[in-house]
């Protein structure tokens, strides 16, 4: 059938303004753009150099995570900006916001939170969307049949000013993760085993989309802990066809549509899969039934072990520098590593049901001693869902810290870090050297494991704590 | 941009694969708002102790090593975070050009926004370049072809229209802005509305 098209062709061309040529790139519509703080200034700086003004405000969607405090406050303008960099950094955002026309769920918005959070809370992000945002972890939205990437600051400038960007179309990479989870195992758990099979640049140059039976049966949550780390993968994209579950986490959200708008986007979204004579241009395949808690041992998210598995011996510079960075041992578990610190948060873990996940292994136990364990809802609406199911109550009586939200300790700039030569086992996307603090060591793990490791004060499998 | 057509110029070299955007420049130096002055955050960890001195081992800090234009690198050079604080703080410490085996993606975009070349070569020719850190190397922009100190030619591939920017020094807004009227007929045109 060579009318089959996949995913990423339907969506690709439904939003090419100009074709690509061999000469010039497509230049491809934009339909939602995310800013926050950090990635925007010196886009704006350009607008305002060269006097102009952004052409689509309405499609634009700003809030502040990456810079702003969490400590708790009695209310968010009592927040406490570590550092001039960053006040200047959300003072600027807050005029950039007023003076281009741009929404801005800032300080004081009761739905602010991590961007990659807040687009889907909003309903903002829906199937067959193209979604851009100067963050890498865009490729969240790709949960929801969206194409979803992360640009650079100059390509924000572009969006601002055009709502286009220039972009060749990306290869394709099918992920098929048959099978079912055992229980105790999650989307955490399925998107680390696939970064450790593929590798960091495994999916250079693709967008990948996930399919298979243990994606199926994921709720939207754990939908979007994959696709946010399909960047880890090297991918520009992740994607997952919108199904049932799809359609009714977008119901009633603020900015879906309603009645008979509700009726004719659903039948549009209906028609967003990969048809199946479709040709990818690459196919790789999971058995998820053979899956357990995974974690990370290296210096990058592709270097993973089973948490009950040995620690792969060293067969290169890069790998050995990397295991003495982490002060880890080959042929020894994750397990005998002891750990300072727990953070259960960020844009890939920091949804109501991975704040649930880590509740339901710290109930009735306590952090042990010595650990700090730090708890960052992802957003604002997340931060109260919680308290209202009384998961805070479970958080600070077993003694963590209960946060207000942003990405934190995930990359540690706006005061929330690891320090030297810690060892700390974090919900978060990345483990590079550095990332959570200088001289921070990051183990990858799943909310379960993470809040198992807090109890146990080492690297630990939560299925010995159900 | 400054156009770049062609580069002659020694190498430092890091072989170190995956080296992320988080060791390029660490995120506690991203509550800038400038584009400026980045330079001396560039490899900071790997490059300072934290007393703020130098690292004697790390390839940057050798003296033979100063004023190099090209830096080589290990695979996936550039990985992780979409912060275009990266190929910033390259350019302002100094290189027009790097040299891997493979770029991830959003940081190969970003820096041939940027005037920042990236040179993918084969494994051969990496691990020639690896073994002779100071190689004096010739990069003709315009031809896509990078001379060796043996005079061997060693072609590179790279997008045309990146190419074409990169050696006219045009920024691409200018382009997009060129297509205003095709952006608004697809925005009246369009079967939905997002």
């Amino acid at each position: 059938m060579p009318d089959a098209r996949t995913l990423l062709e339907k969506v690709w061309a439904e939003h090419v303004v100009v074709p690509e040529t061999a000469d010039t790139p497509a230049v491809l519509y934009i339909d939602l753009h995310l800013i926050h703080e950090v990635t925007t200034p010196q886009a704006f700086a350009l607008l305002r150099e060269r006097g102009l003004a952004v052409r689509r405000p309405d499609l634009t969607l700003a809030t502040m995570d990456h810079s702003t405090p969490t400590t708790p406050a009695a209310s968010f303008r009592d927040l406490a900006v570590v550092g001039e960099g960053a006040a200047n950094q959300i003072r600027q955002m807050e005029e950039n916001c007023r003076d281009f026309g741009i929404e801005l769920y800032g300080f004081g918005s009761e739905q602010r939170g991590i961007v990659h959070v807040i687009g889907p809370e909003l309903g903002a992000s829906q199937p067959g969307k193209t979604i851009v945002c100067g963050d890498s972890h865009t490729s969240t939205h790709g949960a929801f049949g969206a194409l979803a990437f992360g640009i650079g600051t100059t390509e924000v400038g572009h969006v601002l000013a055009t709502q286009c960007l220039l972009q060749r179309k990306p290869k394709s990479l099918a992920v098929d993760v048959g099978g079912r989870l055992a229980p105790g195992v999650t989307a955490k758990d399925v998107i680390l085993a696939i970064i450790g099979k593929i590798g960091v640049d495994g999916g250079t140059g693709h967008v990948i989309e996930y399919r298979g039976n243990a994606i199926r049966t994921l709720d939207m949550e754990g939908r979007m802990t994959i696709c946010n780390m399909s960047i880890e993968a090297g991918a520009r994209a992740g994607l997952i066809g919108p199904d049932e579950t799809t359609f009714e986490f977008l119901a009633g959200r603020p900015r879906v549509p309603c009645g008979e708008a509700w009726d004719e986007a659903l039948r549009r979204w209906r028609g967003l899969c990969s048809d199946e004579a479709a040709q990818f241009d690459r196919t790789v395949t999971i058995d998820a039934s053979v899956l357990q808690p995974m974690v990370t041992f290296g210096t990058n998210p592709g270097m993973v072990v089973g948490v009950n598995d040995p620690v792969p011996e060293a067969n290169d510079a890069s790998f050995r520098k990397a295991l003495d960075y982490m002060k880890v041992t080959p042929g020894k578990p994750m397990s005998e590593n002891a750990v300072d610190v727990v953070f259960v948060g960020s844009c890939t873990n920091g949804r109501l049901s991975d704040l649930e996940q880590a509740a339901g292994i710290l109930r009735g136990r306590k952090v042990a001693d010595g650990v700090r364990m730090l708890v960052v809802p992802g957003s604002q609406q997340v931060k109260r869902r919680a308290e209202e199911l009384g998961l805070h109550r479970v958080f600070i009586e077993a003694g963590a810290e209960w946060r207000e939200s942003g990405c934190s300790m995930c990359l540690g700039m706006n005061g929330d870090t690891v320090a030297s030569g810690q060892l700390s086992v974090s919900t978060s996307n990345r483990n590079f050297e550095g990332r959570q603090g200088i001289g921070a060591r990051t183990v990858l793990a799943s909310p379960a494991t993470a809040a198992a490791s807090a109890v146990m004060g080492r690297v630990a499998d939560p299925r010995n704590l159900t | 941009m400054d156009a770049l057509t062609t580069l002659r110029s020694r190498t430092v070299v890091l072989p170190i694969r995956d080296i992320d955007t988080d060791q390029i420049i660490p995120a506690r130096f991203l509550t800038t708002t400038t584009r400026d002055g980045l330079g001396a955050a560039l490899f900071h960890d790997l490059r300072f102790d934290k007393d703020g001195s130098e690292r004697a081992e790390f390839p940057l800090n050798d003296p033979a090593s100063r004023n190099c234009d090209i830096l080589v690198a290990g695979n996936n050079f550039g990985c992780g975070s979409s912060r275009e604080h990266a190929p910033w703080a390259l350019l302002d410490y100094g290189f027009r050009a790097v040299i891997s085996t493979e770029f991830a993606d959003i940081f190969q975009n970003n820096s041939l926004k940027n005037g920042l070349l990236p040179i993918i070569v084969d494994i051969d020719t990496h691990a020639w370049l690896c073994a002779n850190p100071g190689a004096e190397l010739r990069v003709d922009v315009v031809a896509s072809q990078l001379t060796l100190p043996d005079g061997r030619i060693v072609e590179y591939p790279i997008d045309a229209f990146a190419r074409y920017c990169l050696t006219q020094g045009i920024d691409q807004l200018g382009y997009l802005r060129n297509q205003a009227d095709a952006i608004a007929r697809f925005e009246e045109t369009r079967p939905w509305k997002p």
